[in-house]
């Protein structure tokens, strides 16, 4: 199998989460949308390393996979406290920056 | 022996500055007020010591002993030095300024006894910071250093006579002064600069040689000596710049005897003196010099006449002697100017010395507050009387040489118009410095004075000189004052012939007393000596142009002075107020101080102020205006454009999307 395909799924994933950041009201939605786009990323480099035969884009890609999961503990953690304080995770709500 | 005054010279000059460093920096030290006022006194004395030195080692040689360290350095050679040039002039100037100061800071210790001790440590700070000017001053080889030490002063001037600077007098005294003088340093400035580019130097010893081979070039040069004038001008106390000095003593009384009588006043003088060859290249501008001198002199003397404060009458008195000297340098008799500046400086400081320990018995600047202190402080009745007659130029007492020498100069320069004006002073001076003496010294003690020092005795934090200040200052407010006061005290006035038994005013403490002995000795040896031309004397150049009428004239002009003196105010066969009477119109002139200070006013009003009132409106209205609608714009914008920050991050994101896209398209349509 060519790359092609591979780049087609990761194109499609990302879309999809960017779809999800895009539209979901819920912050959890957004952060599930975010984790999306994240996977097509490794997905884009695991298939470069495959294709280029270079080991270097798979021990790039353990690293994202770390980086995602602290990134999403940290994401679910500031939710967590959104919601004490504001009592609301909708997106359209949290609106302190607004100018 | 020559070389060694250069040294000693620089050592008289730096003491005070040490003294000055030290209490500066050790604040301390400075706290303590009494230990830091005899570590100045003793620096004082060790320049006094070191000056005297220096002058004995020059002798009455021209030749001139130069320590000099380059200063502002430059290609070839340095464009200013920094240093000591000593010569006969200069180091005879150098003794009197530190005799002075060191007189008047042991005499400051007595009259200053209950100042606070911190105050007291800023006080000697000061008169430090001054000595070492002046000295600086007396000793510049160039006119930069000259001008350096020159506006030093201006400033030690500024900060004694704002001493009691929480009482609003005494700082707007200070102002005026600082701003007054200021006006003529300017022209002093402009002058010095333009001599540089006419000759290319600030040396006053090539000054000298270039002027001794006439390659100055003549052009522009009157234009030059007279910006010089201006700063001596305004320095000496000069018509119109003389307003800021009566106003000046505010100060403390040591501080007027030191820097408004004796030495910073002076200063001007000293200008011209050192500069006198300069001055002769100009003949129009030494007219000038003579005539203006010649006027102040009168209208100082007139002046000192229907004053009634007695600081305020031997400050006129100092604008009008400083007169004479400009009017012997204007007559291009600098020496006698000098002359007269040397012994002016001693018997000036005694009177002011005398009057101060007066102050300080009576309480009270007001000469109807006092009288009959003869009896009670016959030391200080004696010294000022010394000092009285010095001033008057009587045979025998310091002033009458220098005095003399001035007149003939005066005649022997053809000036008969200043020597008429001259003579005419010399009668005035006798007449209002007895008047002094026979109101203050002898007659009858007034009620008032002795009412306003019991009240100060009796007052354990009150301040002697304070409230005789609170009684001396507007005329109004005196005499409502003075009522409230008799009110007050009604007992003791009524039972006044008990109260002339105890002795309430009473002879100043040692360290007042001194100094006032110490000034009046010299002014007797040096009127003694002058007038019979032993010493140093002998080798006096006798006036050429001096006719013989002119000593008994003159005498005798002094001697009708104080006839009239005594018949007023001591004979009483002339009513006071008839004398007055017939000086009704130059009276009330002279009561009103010749409305110069109001032209001043009127000028500051009018011009100066209408002036700023333009440039205000012209900042506000038209820099600012500028600036404000600038600003509003931004403003505005700022506050239509901040709708499109929503807050919401999904908007960010489609903003990041949206971003993308463009730059995609770009990217692909455009390169």
């Amino acid at each position: 199998m060519g790359l092609q395909p591979y780049l087609l799924l990761s194109a499609t994933v990302f879309c999809i989460g960017l779809f999800g950041v895009m539209t979901r009201r819920n912050t959890i939605g957004i952060l599930l949308g975010i984790e999306l786009m994240m996977n097509a990323v490794n997905i884009n480099l695991v298939a470069f390393a495959r294709y280029t035969a270079v080991a270097s884009g798979m021990v790039f890609t353990v690293f994202t996979i770390c980086i995602t999961v602290t990134e999403a503990a940290l994401g679910l953690a500031i939710v967590i406290l959104l919601f004490r304080v504001r009592r609301t995770v909708m997106a359209d709500h949290l609106d302190l920056l607004k100018g | 022996m020559m070389a060694n005054s250069g040294t000693l010279a620089l050592a008289a000059w730096l003491l005070p500055a040490l003294s000055f460093l030290v209490l500066a920096v050790v604040y301390p030290l400075r706290r303590l007020g009494r230990p830091a006022a005899w570590f100045s006194i003793v620096c004082a004395a060790g320049a006094f010591a070191s000056a005297v030195l220096a002058w004995r080692g020059v002798g009455g040689s021209e030749d001139q002993v130069r320590l000099l360290w380059p200063w502002l350095p430059s290609a070839g050679k340095s464009i200013a030095d920094v240093g000591v040039a000593v010569d006969a002039t200069s180091s005879i100037m150098l003794c009197l300024v530190s005799l002075v100061a060191l007189l008047v800071q042991f005499y400051s210790v007595g009259y200053l006894h209950d100042e606070p001790a911190g105050a007291l440590g800023r006080y000697y700070a000061y008169q430090s910071l001054f000595a070492f000017s002046m000295m600086g001053l007396a000793l510049a080889p160039n006119l930069l250093q000259l001008f350096m030490c020159w506006e030093l002063v201006g400033l030690c001037s500024y900060l004694l006579i704002g001493y009691w600077y929480q009482r609003e007098s005494a700082a707007r005294a200070a102002v005026k002064a600082f701003w007054i003088t200021k006006a003529g340093d300017v022209g002093l400035l402009v002058g010095i600069v333009m001599l540089w580019q006419l000759t290319g130097t600030f040396d006053l010893a090539e000054l000298r040689s270039l002027a001794g081979t006439n390659a100055i070039p003549a052009a522009g040069l009157s234009i030059v000596t007279f910006c010089i004038y201006l700063g001596a001008m305004g320095k000496s106390a000069q018509f119109p710049f003389h307003v800021w000095l009566p106003d000046a003593m505010e100060g403390p009384t040591p501080v007027s005897a030191l820097i408004h009588a004796a030495t910073m006043v002076t200063a001007g003088v000293y200008l011209l003196v050192r500069t006198a060859w300069l001055f002769a290249l100009t003949p129009d501008v030494l007219l000038v010099v003579a005539w203006i001198g010649a006027f102040t002199a009168l209208l100082a003397a007139v002046l000192a006449c229907v004053q009634d404060d007695i600081k305020r009458v031997l400050a006129y008195s100092t604008v009008s002697q400083l007169g004479y000297m400009m009017t012997a340098i204007g007559a291009g008799v600098a020496t006698a100017g000098f002359l007269h500046l040397l012994t002016h400086g001693l018997f000036k400081a005694l009177l002011f010395l005398g009057a101060g320990s007066v102050i300080h018995a009576v309480g009270s600047n007001d000469l109807p507050n006092m009288g009959g202190l003869a009896r009670r402080m016959p030391q200080t009745a004696t010294v000022f009387i010394v000092g009285t007659l010095s001033l008057a130029g009587i045979p025998f007492f310091g002033g009458y040489l220098s005095k003399e020498e001035i007149l003939g100069a005066v005649w022997g320069a053809h000036l008969t118009g200043p020597f008429v004006l001259l003579m005419l002073v010399a009668g005035l001076t006798t007449f209002y410095m007895f008047r002094v003496v026979f109101l203050a010294f002898f007659g009858t003690p007034s009620p008032v004075a002795r009412v306003t020092h019991a009240h100060a005795a009796h007052a354990p934090a009150g301040h002697a000189h304070d409230v005789g200040r609170v009684l001396s200052d507007p005329p109004a407010g005196a005499t409502s004052a003075r009522a409230a006061h008799a009110a007050l005290h009604n007992e003791a006035v009524v039972e006044g012939a008990h109260v002339n038994e105890t002795p309430r005013a009473h002879e100043p403490p040692v360290t007042m007393l001194l100094p006032l002995w110490v000034l009046a000795l010299m002014t007797m040896t040096v009127g003694v000596m002058s007038t019979l031309k032993l010493g140093g004397f002998a080798a006096e150049p006798v006036e050429e142009g001096a006719p013989g009428w002119l000593t008994p004239a003159a005498v005798g002009v002094a001697l009708a002075g104080i006839l009239l003196a005594w018949a007023t105010y001591q004979a009483r066969a002339i009513n006071p107020a008839t004398l007055a009477g017939a000086f009704g119109p130059i009276r009330a002139a002279a009561l009103r101080k010749f409305w110069i200070d109001d032209v001043f006013e009127g000028i500051y009003g009018v011009v100066l102020l209408g002036f700023s009132r333009i440039v205000g409106w012209v900042d506000r209205y038209l820099v600012d205006g500028v600036l404000n609608v600038l600003s509003d714009w931004t403003l505005q914008a700022g506050d239509e454009l901040r709708g499109i920050q929503t807050g919401k991050p999904q908007d960010y994101v489609y903003g990041v999307g949206a971003g993308v896209l463009v730059l995609i398209l770009l990217m692909r349509l455009v390169f």
